[in-house]
Parts: structure tokens; sequence; C-alpha cells
């Protein structure tokens, strides 16, 4: 189990102290895949560099499986570190040597011989699906083959913590959803643990079963994944899960504007499923027992770990009693609703 | 004699030949052994730099000031002069001032800081992250040095004794001017004192047959060792 205990960094700087991180508490079970998500400069990147010792904390404590690894120096450090897989947004591979040689690189560090070296490096090339690709070098890959390469090295030593860095940032989404395909494989293969931090919700939804999310420093809401997703409380939290459930808000915007122009009595309302509701014929329902004119502008349903997460824009027309009525009723059923306007 | 004329360039039968393919391997020589002891000092000072530049601990902090003003004060002064002004030292350490072995530490002192500070401007530029992937899989300093380092920066490394050889070459040729031997002796005594011009003509051709080959190596190498692009 990691445990943050009231952990706070501080740098200084020429514009005066910052605080990268702030009374951080935080506890992360064995076998789950934690994101911690945020914007730039949210204090993530230095929240996740104190799990290795790449960072330590001003203040605070963080300890893993008991041992506080914030208080490890030189060789103690070292020994713990080899148990601590990291993957990077850029990679990190060692240009001038192959995808074997590179997954053989921490073995050797850990001073496993040539031969114990190469052998468990075969068996992870071939885990990440990269088998016929050993002898190549970086430059001759893929983005997403270098990140299984990434992957392959930080398994090399059998870690029981993967730390994962924006691990995802600098590729295209389909080869995303492969690497985070990966990632979820070997957490239930190998029962590791996985901390990811990320700017992308899409990441959180695909893989993670607890969530973090940070400001300014502060982590100011947690949970799992869809308990934050169907009651976002702060505002931060709210934007990351707008940006996931309607990816094209700004479109949507301009078709709302284009159907006022078109339907200047109806209202226009989004509705956010949490779920089983998604499965449940809501909508169809409040149809009968209400006499209304239904646009639909457009939806999605998102599945995330835990279950599914649909959105729904649509405009209804009708006598005002009855509109009021059908709102009344989707909030009967715990469907969350928005009026986007209402003449 | 006729050895104002342009014609004397061309009058090779004063050349001796025997006297000119000494004087060559006597350069080839002088190059290649202060090549190798500019390349192990040149290495070893700009680790030295490179892993104090940063350092909060006041030892190392004094370390990096002492060699950073060892490398800059003898980076400045002017080869010909350094020759002179090691005289002294030179006679101490090899015993003569006269001969091949007498320019050899004039010609690595004045390298090898050269050499250093391009060491040390290859490992800043290698990407950061690549040391921390190290550190983060818990590799010792020392580790990171033999196997991230050196090997990650081998073709800037490469490439920057090919430079620094060159302006050896040029070096041991002005060495030579006062005595240490070679092609630089062979063109200045018996060409330019002798007034015999065809020797100093064929003397630097085959200097610049030498900077030739020895760029040549140079660029090969670091072709070969160069993985980052294909």
């Amino acid at each position: 189990m990691i445990e943050f205990k009231d952990v706070t960094k501080t740098f200084d700087s020429k514009q005066g102290v910052v605080h990268a991180v702030q009374d951080v508490n935080l506890k992360i079970e064995d076998g789950h895949i934690y994101g911690i998500v945020g914007y730039s400069g949210a204090g993530k990147s230095t929240l996740i560099r104190m799990l290795n010792g790449l960072e330590t904390p001003t203040s605070g404590t963080v300890n893993i499986d008991g041992v506080e690894i914030s208080a490890l120096t030189g060789a103690k450090l070292r020994e713990q570190r080899h148990k601590i897989g990291m993957i990077f947004q850029h990679f990190n591979l060692l240009w001038s040597r192959t995808v074997l040689e590179n997954i053989m690189f921490p073995l050797e560090i850990a001073g496993n011989s040539k031969a114990d070296a190469k052998q468990k490096a075969e068996h992870l090339a071939e885990l990440v699906g990269l088998s016929g690709r050993e002898t190549a070098y970086p430059s001759e890959l893929s983005g997403g083959q270098k990140q299984r390469v990434g992957i392959a090295r930080a398994l090399a030593n059998e870690p029981q913590i993967l730390l994962s860095d924006e691990a995802t940032s600098a590729l295209d989404p389909q080869t995303t959803d492969e690497v985070l395909d990966l990632l979820l494989d070997i957490n239930k293969k190998l029962n590791l643990t996985i901390v990811l931090i990320t700017h992308e919700m899409h990441v959180i939804r695909k893989i993670a079963d607890h969530v973090a999310v940070m400001e300014d420093g502060k982590i100011v809401e947690q949970g799992p994944v869809l308990e934050v997703f169907k009651r976002p409380k702060q505002a931060v939290t709210k934007r990351f899960v707008n940006e996931e459930v309607t990816p094209s808000l700004n479109e949507t915007t301009a078709v709302v504007g284009q159907l006022l122009e078109k339907y200047p009595k109806g209202t226009i309302v989004q509705l956010t499923f949490h779920g089983d509701q998604a499965q449940l014929p809501i909508v169809s329902e409040m149809l009968k027992q209400y006499t209304l004119d239904l646009n639909i502008i457009e939806g999605a349903i998102h599945q995330t770990q835990e279950g599914a997460i649909g959105s729904l824009y649509i405009q209804i027309s009708g006598d005002q009693d009855q509109i009021d009525g059908a709102l009344a009723y989707l909030q009967k059923m715990r469907v969350e609703t928005e009026v986007l306007n209402r003449e | 004699m006729n050895s104002q004329g342009l014609g004397s360039y061309f009058n090779f039968s004063n050349v001796d030949w025997g006297n000119m393919i000494s004087s060559t391997w006597e350069t080839i020589w002088l190059t290649l052994v202060s090549m190798i002891v500019v390349a192990i000092l040149g290495i070893a000072l700009g680790l030295l730099l490179f892993e104090t530049t940063n350092s909060q601990n006041p030892l190392a902090k004094l370390l990096n000031w002492i060699v950073a003003l060892f490398v800059n004060v003898f980076r400045s002064i002017p080869f010909i002069i350094l020759i002179v002004l090691l005289l002294p030292i030179t006679q101490k350490l090899v015993g003569t001032i006269i001969g091949p072995r007498a320019a050899l530490p004039s010609l690595i002192i004045s390298a090898a800081p050269f050499y250093a500070r391009m060491v040390e401007l290859a490992f800043h530029e290698l990407d950061h992250g690549v040391v921390e992937a190290a550190e983060s899989m818990g590799a010792t300093r020392w580790q990171i040095i033999r196997k991230v380092l050196l090997p990650e920066s081998l073709p800037a490394l490469v490439s920057g004794i090919t430079v620094t050889t060159i302006s050896l070459i040029g070096y041991t040729a002005m060495a030579g001017a006062i005595g240490a031997g070679g092609l630089g002796n062979l063109a200045y005594q018996d060409g330019f004192q002798s007034n015999n011009n065809a020797i100093t003509l064929v003397a630097t051709v085959i200097i610049v047959i030498i900077v030739f080959i020895f760029q040549f190596i140079g660029d090969f190498a670091v072709k070969r060792i160069d993985k980052r692009a294909n």
C-alpha cells in the first residue's frame, strides 16, 4: 500500500516560494490503477516522483508497504527503486541500444548477469508484443512501440508498482488505447499497482479504478472513478468530466444555436445518465407520459471501468406544464438535467 | 641557385624522400600519442566539470572552480607561447627540449582543456530524461556515467576528438618549427631556411593528406556509431 501523509513540497524560485504540492493525503491500495488527473502545473508530476525518490517532500512522509521512501538515501533508496518501474511521456530510451539491450538495462543495473538479463529481456519483449523487433534501434520504432519498450524495461526487475508519467500524452488516440490496453492487461496478469498521472480524462476513464483530481498542488477530489464522474463537486473536476462526456462541446453549442433559430419555442436540455440508468428507457417513458416533441441534438455513451456514463442533448417543445412535468420526471429518475436555454 | 622563382616549388630533385618519410612518421606518431592522451584527459576533465557543475557540495564547487580555471587559462594561451612557457617543465618531465617527445607536454596541455569543454558540452546536450530514467531504476552515479553518459554521447565525443586531432596536427607543425621534428620541422629548416620550396610544398601536401585521412576516419566512425537516425 502507498500512503502520502501531509505531504508538502515547496520550491524557491525567483518569483518567490512555489507550493508544488500542498497537504496531500492519499492512500493507494495494492493492485489498484490509481489515476491522478490535473492540468499542467497542478503538481501531479512532483507528487508521482516522490514515489521513487526523484523528489523528496519538504514535509510529510511517503510510505510504500511501511517503508518510508521519503527518508531513504543512497544504496537503500537505489535498492527500493529496483522495485518501482517508471514509464515516461517521451519514453527516455537509450538510442545507442537496441530494443533488447534497452530492456536489459535495468537488469544490468540491478546486477544480473548478461545471460540472465538477455533471457528475461527476450521474455519481456514478447510480453509487450515486440517479438521480432528485438534488434531494432529506438529510432526505427513508432511511438507506440517505443512506449512498449519503456513498459518492458519498467517491468524488468519485477516491480510491485508501476509509475506512469503522462505515458500516452505523446501518442495518437489509437496508439494510446493500445498502450492503455497493455497496461490494463499487465495490471491483471501481474497484480501490479499502477499510479498514473495524466491530463487526459480519457485515460482515467479507460483504465483507472480510482482517481484523484489535483489543482494548485492540492488534491481537490478523490475516490472511485464512477463516484467522481457521477457527482463532480469541484469546478475543475466538472471541467474534466465535461471534456470527456461531451468531446465536441463547441460543435454542440453551434448546433444548439442553429436549433434555437429553427425552433424558437423549444427548450434545450442536457441529460447525464450514470451506470444502470443508461440502460433504462427513461426518455421513451417520458414521451409516453407527456405530450412533447423531441429532437435529439447529440448523444454519447462512454464505458468506464465501473459502468457507463451517457450524455444526451435534447430539444423539447410543447406546453409549458408538459415541459415542467417532463423535467420533474427526469429528476425523479435521478437523471442529471441542465436546461441550457429557456425563453 | 634560382630559389626565388615559382619553378622552385617543383624542383623535386632537392627532396630527400627518406627524410620526408621519417618526418611524416614523426608527425603521425606525435599526433596519435597526443590524441590518445588528450582523449583520456579531456573526457576525465569534462566529466569532472559536468558532474560538479550543479552540485551543492562546497568541495565539488571548489573542484569545479579549479578545473574550470585551469581549462579556461590553458585554452586561452596561444600555442606558440605555451611551448616557450612550458620549456622548463618539459625539461623536467621529458629530460630534453628538443625532439618529438619534448613537444608532447605542450601539445597535450593545450588540447586537453579544449577537448574537455567539448566533452562537457556533449554531456549537457544529452536528454536529461534518459539520465532520470536511469536514476529511477536505481542506477549509481558511476553506472550512469558508464552506461548512459558515455555511450549516449559517443558520436559527439568522437566528432569532438576529430576536430581536436586536426588542430593537434597544426600544432605539431608549429612545434616542429622550433625543434620538435616532424613535417613542420622539415618544412621550416630544410624548406624555408635552405630555400628549398619543393620540400615545403611536399610537406604541406602530406600534412593536408593526413588531415583528410583523420577527418575521413572520424566522420566514418560517427556515422557508424550514431543510431539516432537512419
